[in-house]
């Protein structure tokens, strides 16, 4: 150290070796970015950060990198940065200190401004706030897991996300995992699948998914071409980036395109698959064995060329997106003296082919530019072949020696909506190509063994954020067991009487709407409206409407029920002044029920549900639209289970998925229940009551009626926010079911 | 029945158009022996155009009637009317139009309720009589008479088909949109654009029919295109034309939309 730093020296209070033999480089680089406050900050921050106690290294990290930092953003920065790092080393989370300042540089340069950043601290703070737990008193005493993973993954995330994206992605872990140290770990190194697809749903530009069906399109209306789509992620090849490209399996493109040079996503994503379409439409395969790999370099670049002029003679308006796009190399930009040039020749002569401005000067492009438009012209669009006879000539003609060097120069060579041409090769011999391992793949993995239908997956509604969490819940259907269907009629035999009753109530709801048919020329009255109207017009000399009669008629029911029952562990409770369980009583309910239902001819479904956390919701189908309330049904409504929680909103989705198949004018479903939704995963009442209420929401939404009978005596509480005013009955006494139900639901249809 | 003055009836400027295969032929055959014709092909492709160019070149008169669900017997033949001095007949088109021998064309004849269809039957097989049952008379035919329907089978519902013993009564032709170079020399023709430009229209009407069936129930017609070339003349630019008159008529969906906007910008460049 020289003595010319030494009063700074003296500022800072710490005596790590390896900061002594820096300091000089250090305080260099502050005086020349730092004002004189700033540099004062900048040595007491540092001389605070020594104090702590946990190395030398973040001390030289800060030493290092607050000048350029500060200098970027705002001197401010400079305390802030060592005042949380202070308040942590006070926290149980002194361990993030180092991640903590290996991501900083980062996220500043991402950043960029100091509003942002410390945006980007408020974040962090929070998440680290409610992620530090304690376990008695009031304290806290836990280190938060996941923070120092997520300050790890800051710069790959920052890469990924806009501040935003960021903030939501961070808030939804800590959200969901607060309570649980492992799955915050899973969640906030990108382990989990839900952190992933968090990650997806948060990026920036132009997301494949949200474009699918106009991209069908565009291919299906201007190529008249039809393939699938097959989308593939730029987050998690580093070092080698895939580009689209098309086999018999569908086009693959990236799942999000950025606006670049002014061409905005949609248009990117319209260019590639204008490109592959082209192919598509225009190259026949060519024998690859004869070409060396320059060879075959040439050969794709010129057939990109080809099928681009066909294209823009067809859609001349896209020339100029192709131009914005295509790189635009720089004459003697490459010195075949140290670099292997052929990328960047072929780059130029592909400009040049597709701009007349292009401004080369290199006798070659000039000349295979003429030699190509001369062969696209001349002979009808030209053909691949003929292509590859110009690119072997152009290899021939500008062979150098650096060509076979290793070290290729790419940089503006890559035009980015072209794909990898691997459909324009056929091999003969199987060489060392890559895609002679895709013949050798094991055979299919055996499929999986099931008893039952694979799982569906329904998001979830979180009224903290109000958006919907992606495939939240699993739902596995399955068909109800049997058992013996005399047990139902013993039932019905029981209540008997009340059979009776019901039948008379249904004979007169039978008949239903009387309905007018007006305007009739012969009807059975006359329509004394209608009538004067014409009477009137006939007066005024004008033509009168002689259909002055209208008629009555009945309409038939037309009526779709989907009865859902909760099949919770409480189903087994027996309730006050009762001898049998709400199950049994449910039971003969139900029977009755669906034997009432029977009886009038409606379209009528029973399925029950219980859940046992979101991965595991069972919804088991007990009678299907096309059945009878036969045997079958009634072994079903027999073997009658209870067991689990009771998480709603999943089945009520899947269930309308089934009514909403109907055809019916009116659709109702039933939902039979004893208390309110709730399941073992889930601590928070409201959430899962929101969530059932989205679901019903839903459903009238699509034109669906929802009703609810709930058991539960508490249900005033938070039924009515579920089903709306009218949308639910509570019935107090549970042994009054049997007869209440069928009578409940001959009252709403009629 | 004098009194019908048949010359409004009759076409006198020759309307312009173009023969896509060998269809006036067939019509003219179907005219000498009296067979009902009808006309199937989505809109715009030129069916009423078709039937006054014949009726044109046959110098016959043509009486339309456009059909619509609430259309009664009644309003085809004719129903009696109250006046100071009781009761008068007024005769419907149809029935005007078999009295003075004009060909009677019934546009999208689906639209209308199939009893009111049954009218026609016995105007289109061997009778050709045409019998007033309220007033008590039974009309036959002029010897020129002619029934035409036409009907459009693409966007109607399942519930609104002809009945079969309709059908059967007519001999049909099947129109389409005619094929990209007489569909150019047909908007050139007809709206007075260049050759260069009426290609282009013909290009994007073929990207939207490519996508019927996908979202969208019908495809860009020929009416259509007309209409964006008149617009270009009246001086507006190109692209927008095409938006105004393409585009925004034949859709509400957002996802078509932006693919027809930029199917317009790719070809107008």
């Amino acid at each position: 150290m020289t003595t010319e730093y030494q009063h700074y020296r003296d500022k800072l209070k710490c005596s790590f070796e390896q900061i002594e033999e820096c300091f000089d480089d250090y305080i260099q680089d502050a005086l020349r970015n730092l004002t004189n406050k700033g540099v004062e900050d900048y040595l007491s921050g540092a001389s605070l950060i020594c104090m702590i106690g946990r190395g030398w290294e973040p001390v030289s990290i800060y030493l290092e990198k607050m000048p350029q930092m500060a200098q970027q953003l705002d001197e401010s920065i400079l305390e802030i940065v060592s005042k949380a790092v202070w308040d942590m080393s006070r926290s149980p989370n002194g361990k993030a200190i180092p991640p903590f300042m290996q991501c900083l540089p980062e996220a500043a340069r991402r950043l960029g401004t100091i509003d942002q950043m410390q945006h980007f601290f408020d974040i962090l703070n929070e998440m680290v706030e409610n992620t530090t737990t304690s376990v008695h008193g009031h304290h806290k005493t836990h280190s938060s897991q996941g923070f120092p993973v997520l300050l790890q993954q800051v710069p790959y995330l920052l890469s990924q996300l806009s501040l935003e994206g960021f903030k939501n992605w961070v808030e939804y872990g800590t959200r969901n995992y607060r309570t649980h140290p492992g799955r915050q770990v899973d969640y906030f190194s990108l382990q989990s699948a839900d952190s992933k697809a968090m990650l997806q749903r948060e990026r920036h530009g132009t997301l494949y998914m949200d474009n699918e069906r106009k991209l069908d399109m565009f291919l299906r209306s201007m190529w008249e071409d039809e393939s699938y789509f097959v989308p593939y992620s730029l987050g998690f090849d580093e070092l080698r980036k895939p580009i689209p490209y098309y086999d018999s399996l569908g086009i693959r493109v990236p799942d999000v395109y950025d606006d670049l040079n002014g061409v905005s996503g949609i248009d990117r994503y319209r260019l590639t698959i204008a490109h592959i379409a082209a192919h598509r439409r225009w190259t026949t395969a060519i024998i690859a064995d004869n070409f060396s790999p320059f060879q075959r370099v040439a050969i794709e670049h010129l057939e990109d060329s080809r099928v681009e002029y066909l294209m823009l003679k067809e859609y001349p308006g896209m020339k100029k997106h192709l131009l914005a796009l295509h790189p635009k190399p720089v004459e003697g930009d490459c010195d075949p003296e140290k670099e292997s040039c052929i990328r960047h020749r072929l780059a130029m002569l592909s400009r040049a082919i597709l701009d007349e401005n292009h401004g080369y000067k290199n006798e070659f492009v000039l000349d295979f530019v003429e030699r190509f438009y001369k062969a696209v012209e001349e002979n009808d669009g030209s053909s691949t072949k003929e292509m590859a006879d110009i690119a072997i000539l152009f290899t021939a003609r500008t062979r150098l020696q650096s060509d076979q060097s290793p070290n290729i120069r790419f940089e503006n060579t890559e035009v980015d909506y072209r794909d990898d041409n691997r459909h324009m090769w056929m091999f003969i011999e199987e060489g060392d190509e890559e895609e002679a391992f895709d013949d050798h793949r094991d055979a299919k993995p055996e499929e999986l063994e099931s008893d039952g239908l694979p799982p569906r997956h329904y998001p979830e509604w979180d009224y903290g954020t109000s958006t919907f969490k992606p495939d939240w819940v699993s739902l596995y259907e399955s068909v109800h067991p049997s058992a013996n269907s005399k047990d139902i009629d013993v039932i019905l035999d029981k209540h008997k009487a009340l059979a009776k009753q019901l039948k008379q109530i249904l004979d007169m709801l039978k008949p239903q709407q009387f309905v007018r048919v007006r305007y009739q020329e012969e009807g059975s009255e006359l329509d004394l409206d209608v009538a004067m109207r014409s009477l009137i017009d006939y007066k005024c000399g004008a033509q009168p409407d002689p259909r002055i009669n209208m008629s009555h008629k009945h309409d038939g029911r037309d009526i779709a029920v989907m009865l859902l029952l909760d099949l919770s562990a409480s189903l087994n409770d027996v309730p006050e002044g009762s001898e049998q369980t709400i199950l049994q009583l449910s039971q003969e309910a139900v029977s009755l029920l669906s034997w009432t239902i029977e009886q009038l001819g409606d379209k009528f479904a029973i399925a029950g549900f219980h859940s046992d956390t979101r991965h595991n919701v069972r919804y088991y189908h007990i009678k299907g639209y096309s059945e009878h309330f036969d045997d079958t049904v009634k072994g079903r409504l027999a073997a009658m289970d209870a067991g689990f929680s009771t998480r709603m909103g999943g089945a009520i989705r899947h269930a309308s998925h089934y009514l909403d198949a109907q055809k019916a004018d009116k659709k109702i479903m039933l939902i039979l229940t004893d208390g309110e939704p709730s399941d073992i995963d889930v601590d928070d009442d409201q959430y899962l009551i929101s969530d059932t209420k989205k679901a019903v929401d839903e459903l009238s939404s699509k034109g669906m009626y929802s009703y609810c009978i709930s058991l539960d005596k508490k249900a005033d509480d938070y039924i009515q926010d579920i089903f709306g005013a009218g949308g639910y009955s509570v019935i107090d006494r549970v042994e009054k079911l049997p007869e209440k139900l069928p009578l409940l639901f001959t009252a709403l249809t009629s | 029945m004098t009194d019908i003055d048949i010359e409004q009836y009759k076409i006198t400027e020759e309307p312009f158009y173009e023969a896509q295969e060998d269809e006036v032929a067939l019509y003219e055959a179907a005219y000498e022996a009296r067979l009902p014709v009808m006309i199937k092909g989505p809109t715009g492709c030129g069916k009423s155009r078709f039937i006054e160019h014949m009726a044109w070149k046959l110098g016959k008169p043509v009486i339309t009637v456009a059909c619509n669900e609430d259309m009664t017997a009644s309003d085809l033949v004719g129903r009696y009317l109250l006046d100071a001095n009781g009761t008068r007949w007024l005769d419907g088109p149809l029935t005007t139009a078999a009295r003075i021998g004009a060909i009677c064309y019934l546009d999208e004849i689906v639209e209308a309720r199939q009893d009111t269809t049954v009218v026609i039957h016995p105007l289109t097989d061997h009778r050709r009589t045409l019998p007033l049952d309220k007033k008590g008379e039974l009309i036959e035919a002029h010897p020129d008479f002619q029934l035409v329907i036409s009907y459009n089978p693409g966007y109607q519902s399942l519930m609104k088909d002809l009945k079969q013993s309709t059908k059967q009564r007519f001999t049909g032709l099947d129109f389409e949109y005619p094929d990209s170079k007489v569909e150019t020399s047909i908007v050139v023709k007809e709206a007075g654009t260049d050759e260069e430009t009426a290609g282009k229209l013909v290009k994007i009407a073929h990207t939207a029919r490519n996508l019927k069936g996908h979202g969208l129930d019908e495809g860009i017609s020929t009416r259509l295109l007309v209409y964006a070339a008149t617009l270009m003349n009246k001086g507006i630019e190109a692209k927008r034309a095409c938006r105004m008159a393409l585009v925004r008529p034949i859709t509400d969906d957002a996802d078509i939309r932006s693919t027809l906007d930029n199917a317009i910008d790719s070809i107008f460049g």
